[in-house]
């Protein structure tokens, strides 16, 4: 086995036994950028040197038994979302180009502190908004699996990066299911922790009361590993949770008996992918063989998730994003007539048309006149949707169903449509909508070879609960040994199909 | 309910969107969509539900009265397109 | 009492910055003169990514203020978004309070000349400050500049109800609430620093025939940058909407709600502009704060801290020491540390109305004329006590106290050593005078009886027999003082 394909655990086993140093660890992982990013195009910054630099000290400390943290060694890739510090980071969009933080976020602050090696900052759709990471300024990322294909969104660079094997783990955010859709769509594992486990300090926001960071990583336990380094209080953002974190990984192993999973009828409405519902069964299968009671719930609200979602998160960002205006950062048209020309030329040559879509719904939906009617009424039927959560987990452990109604779909397939893209994140939605915790783990695929994922929904605060039943199902399973083939499907190299050009 | 060309207009106008008459089109076509599908929710009654801004039962954070460093100017103004001397420069603005 | 003929109807809306170290949601300096944007950081810059943590000293002065302004506390309370763009505003949307502000329905009390009047107030709700724009002054529309020092400093927002019916009142009510918030040390309330601002909504009342009345449109006044010029400026704008309303006879309701600027060097307000199309603020709940539930404990200790108030120290000073209503608002209004100087001086005294009478002439004359704070005043209240006490032990003729004070604070010499060194010392025993006053009056009795009758002349009579008694060694004024004294007991 390569050392790309492995697992960030192995890679900190092989380290601490002194069969690979950071430093050779990290080679591998630049050498798969420079092979395979080309196709794939995950990364929208990427500096193999300081990669190296940093791989290098670590290996140092080593040697001079300095005490390691965590992640010792382990390359890290971020979401362009996330701030840091000296380093562009753009949020894909052309408004932010130029914008260099003085700061790092949380995570990232994090990660430094457990030695993680901060590995070049990934494609997304503009200011997270969107399904497919088609809606980036810069570039279209391709799903591993089939390159004609979308990795899904909006963090599908730092999903495509850990499918691609180009990294072993990456941090995406979530606001209504950009970790958890593309980790399905990739055939990874991709978690949602719940609305205030990890501090937004430095994600740049696109709706604050859903956005939430999370890992994406090949299987259950690296997961649970950058969950624990993530996830904490943190007094600068006052929705960070002062809780402890529990030991996700050192809990990880011992399953949750007895166990009552959840399945929703309204997680196999209308526009579920046939294929994608026999994996969904089959998982369930596994969960009863394992002696879990499987028990039908009603979520009666989840029909209204999309709409209430496409309201709250759009009055949101059109707020949030109000600061991209050409005066203290960030992009500025060069020809204006005013002041206020200034402004609207700026941002409408600044933002891409889904970024702009939304930024005008969100501010429709808090004008006077529309506000109780749109608003107000999504936050009403907000609390429904929660509410619906409460009961089913006062009677169920987790809550199990698909990820996404497809599995990957084709660039350039929905992009016109933006109903249709807003459709396929139906089943995310309503965990951010309840502030719950949420997961993807890979559960099969599809008669054409493409990953299907399947979500398991845990209550607020219950991470460990959800890592562990999600671990119990892996155990069983082999889905998540599985590596995108290289060279890939649709690829000129690769077994006959061609990349679709764009 | 199909949204009028005239309230996209009066929208980008809030949000300081500056459109093209074609765009203008389109959007007012694809809001209209979307709004539509988003006026089901006006099918539910809910007049007895509290509105719930936010999931975290928590309340009370608050930081102590103590002065952090700042940035230095050249830190703050590092990424400002139009810097001048210690200040951001804008177009004239009339009060 | 007014011969106008409307009554004017004025309702203010008051800004006061806050006195903490830091900003409202970052730890910034919170000062004012700083060197342009060097108090700034991604927080108040509003840089992607960045969250707001509230300043919990700021909470606490704004709970002060708003129980000091006898507000009802609200238990629940949160932040909301109110959506503009200005340059000065980094965000594009100001963190303010909409529809649960924490306080509501206070009441603030001014002496009127017709009495004391209850001012009510709306709201009290916390917010933060833009920063501040550089304009063009030349009038060639040069471009703006931006500096976000002041950006994300905390603000109260004061809201009254339109219950100030003069100019004067509407004085009263800004020098009352400024007393109170510096004697809190919520605010400096500095209107030249800009930690004071003031806007005003002012319309007319114009008595019918029928007996009710007419209201003219209601129009806002900014750019008041003093007392003296909100005062002015009412009373120009209420004629002005007379004088218009005469013209055009439109009332309130049938034009839009206009906003004036108040200029100061042409002594007039400017109409700027109808407001036609209404701004659309579009506030949402603040997702990046959040909520603050002030129980009654939280509530009851900061109530607690307050001390006396100025307007019940005022009233208490009236009953306690006698002062009257005047001597009791200058030496209030001077601030807490005057005050307390006072009440020092008048338990030293044992006079409250002799110590009164010092600090609001002797004291206060000083003061003005050297730009002291009673803090930098070289006299403490023992130091000012000892003078008195040799005036009232005739110590000192009382006509030469005041040139003493003044050797007092030049040289810091005490009182006793002073009147020696400079000859004013009495060298008559007070006894033996008084002894001989009773004697001149009881040698007299027609001088008595004149005088009773109301001929206060009839005491030069009896004042030359006693200076004689003492060979002109006696000061007049202490004779013509133990006469008096004297004639009352006789
Ligand atoms: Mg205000
Ligand atoms: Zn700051």
């Amino acid at each position: 086995m390569e050392l790309i394909d492995r697992t960030a655990y192995e890679l900190l086993d092989l380290q601490r036994r002194g069969e690979a140093t950071a430093e050779e660890i990290v080679q591998a992982f630049c050498n798969a950028v420079a092979t395979r990013d080309p196709l794939i195009r995950a990364f929208l910054h990427f500096d193999r040197d300081t990669a190296l630099e940093q791989a290098r000290a670590i290996d140092l400390k080593r040697r001079a038994g300095q005490p390691l943290g965590r992640l010792a060694g382990i390359p890290v890739a971020i979401k362009d979302v996330l701030c840091t510090r000296g380093v562009p980071t753009t949020c894909a969009s052309k408004i932010l180009r130029n914008f260099v933080p003085p700061y790092d976020a949380h995570v990232i602050a994090r990660l430094k502190e457990e030695d993680a090696v901060l590995f070049g900052k990934t494609n997304m759709d503009e200011f997270a908004m969107g399904s497919s990471t088609e809606n980036s300024a810069y570039q279209i990322t391709r799903n591993p699996w089939d390159l004609e294909r979308i990795p899904g969104g909006s963090s599908g660079g730092s999903a495509a990066a850990v499918a691609a094997c180009e990294v072993p783990l990456a941090l995406g955010s979530d606001t209504g299911g950009s970790i958890r859709q593309p980790a399905s769509l990739c055939g990874i594992v991709g978690l949602k922790p719940t609305y205030g486990r990890v501090s937004r300090f430095g994600l740049v926001a696109f709706a604050s009361s859903l956005d939430q960071i999370g890992p994406f990583a090949h299987d259950v336990r690296d997961t649970a590993l950058l969950t624990e380094v993530i996830a904490g209080h943190d007094p600068r953002d006052s929705t960070s949770v002062d809780r402890p974190v529990p030991p996700y990984v050192a809990k990880l192993d011992e399953p949750v008996r007895p166990l009552t999973v959840g399945v929703a009828r309204e997680h196999f409405a209308e526009g579920l992918d046939a294929d994608v519902e026999r994996c969904i069964r089959q998982a369930i299968e596994v969960f009863r063989c394992l002696g879990a009671e499987v028990r039908e719930i009603r979520l009666p609200h989840s029909d209204f998730a999309v709409a209430v979602y496409y309201l709250v998160a759009t009055a949101e960002a059109s707020s949030n994003l109000a600061r991209y205006d050409g005066v203290h950062y960030g992009y500025r048209a060069e020809r204006y007539d005013s002041m206020i020309h200034m402004y609207s030329r700026t941002r409408g040559e600044g933002f891409g048309k889904e970024v702009k879509r939304r930024i005008m719904l969100g501010t429709y939906a808090l004008s006077s006149g529309y506000y109780e009617a749109y608003y107000l009424k999504a936050l009403k039927v907000r609390r429904l949707i929660k509410e619906d959560f409460d009961r089913a987990f006062a009677e169920c452990d987790v809550v199990l169903g698909p990820t996404s109604p497809t599995a990957a779909f084709r660039v350039g397939e929905k992009i016109d449509n933006p109903l249709a893209m807003y459709l396929s994140d139906i089943y995310t939605i309503s965990c951010n909508l309840a502030g719950i915790a949420g997961i993807s783990v890979p559960c099969g695929f599809t008669k054409q070879g493409l990953p299907v994922g399947l979500q398991i929904l845990a209550p607020p605060f219950a991470e460990e609960k959800l890592l562990r039943v999600a671990r119990m199902y892996e155990r069983e399973t082999d889905w998540h040994l599985r590596r995108a083939p290289w060279p890939p499907r649709g690829s000129p190299a690769g077994n006959g199909h061609t990349a679709a050009g764009t | 309910m199909a949204l009028t060309e005239d309230q996209v207009r009066w929208v980008a106008h809030l949000a300081r969107l500056e459109f093209a008459p074609e765009e203008i089109e389109l959007f007012t076509a694809q809001l209209s969509q979307i709004v539509d599908y988003v006026n089901q929710l006006q099918k539910l009654d809910t007049e007895k539900v509290e509105p719930l801004a936010h999931c975290l039962p928590i309340s009370n954070v608050f930081r102590p009265d103590e002065v952090q460093p700042s940035l230095t100017v050249d830190e703050a103004l590092a990424n400002a397109p139009d810097r001048r001397g210690a200040y951001y420069g804008v177009p004239a603005v009339l009060d | 009492m007014s011969a106008l003929p409307y009554e004017v109807v004025i309702g203010l809306e008051v800004h006061v910055q806050l006195l903490t170290k830091s900003k409202l949601f970052c730890g910034c300096r919170n000062e004012f003169g700083l060197p342009p944007n060097s108090a700034t950081c991604p927080v108040c810059i509003g840089m992607p990514g960045v969250l707001p943590v509230m300043n919990r000293e700021a909470f606490e002065l704004a709970l002060k203020a708003a129980l000091a302004l006898n507000c009802e506390i609200a238990p629940f309370t949160k932040w909301d978004r109110k959506n503009y763009y200005y340059p000065d505003l980094p965000k594009n949307y100001q963190i303010s309070q909409y529809d649960l502000p924490f306080s509501r329905n206070g009441w603030l009390e001014i002496d009127t000349a017709a009495g004391p009047k209850k001012i009510g107030l709306i709201r009290v709700h916390l917010e933060e400050d833009a920063g501040k724009m550089l304009h063009d002054e030349t009038g060639q529309g040069r471009d703006s500049l931006v500096d976000l020092n002041r950006a994300g400093t905390p603000l109260l927002e004061i809201v009254t109800r339109p219950d100030m019916n003069s100019p004067e009142e509407a004085r009263l009510f800004l020098e009352e609430i400024r007393l109170l918030l510096r004697e809190l040390k919520v605010s400096d309330c500095e209107m030249q620093e800009g930690s004071l601002r003031v806007d005003a909504n002012v319309n007319i009342h114009i008595p019918q025939a029928d007996g009710g009345f007419v209201a003219t449109p209601i129009v806002e006044v900014k750019n008041l940058n003093s007392f003296r010029a909100v005062e002015k400026a009412m009373a120009y704008e209420a004629q002005r909407q007379y004088e218009e309303y005469q013209q055009t006879g439109k009332k309130l309701g049938e034009v839009p709600k206009a906003t004036a600027g108040w200029d100061e060097t042409l002594g007039m307000t400017v109409v700027q502009r109808r407001k036609e199309e209404a701004s659309d603020y579009r506030y949402f709940p603040e997702p990046d704060l959040v909520p603050v539930v002030v129980d009654e404990a939280w509530r009851e200790r900061i109530r607690a801290s307050l001390g006396e108030l100025p307007a019940a120290r005022r009233c208490r000073f009236q009953n306690q020491y006698g002062l009257s209503v005047y001597d009791a608002r200058v030496i209030i209004s001077q601030g807490l540390a005057f005050a307390d100087y006072f009440e020092e001086l008048a338990s030293l005294v044992g006079d409250a109305k002799v110590a009164a009478n010092w600090c609001t002439n002797q004291v206060l004359q000083v003061l003005n004329e050297r730009q002291w704070t009673i803090a930098e005043f070289p006299l403490r209240p023992s130091q000012l006590a000892e003078l008195l006490e040799q005036v009232r032990k005739y110590r000192i003729n009382p006509q030469r106290a005041r040139d003493v004070f003044m050797r007092m604070i030049q040289t810091g010499t005490s009182a006793e050593v002073l009147v020696r060194q400079m000859g004013l010392d009495v060298t008559f025993d007070i006894e033996q005078l008084r002894q001989l006053v009773r004697q001149a009056i009881a040698n007299n009795p027609k001088a008595l009886a004149d005088v009773r009758s109301g001929k206060a002349k009839a005491i030069d009579a009896l004042v030359g027999p006693v200076m004689r008694a003492t060979q002109g060694k006696a000061p007049t004024d202490v004779v013509r003082q133990l006469l008096q004294e004297e004639l009352q007991k006789a």
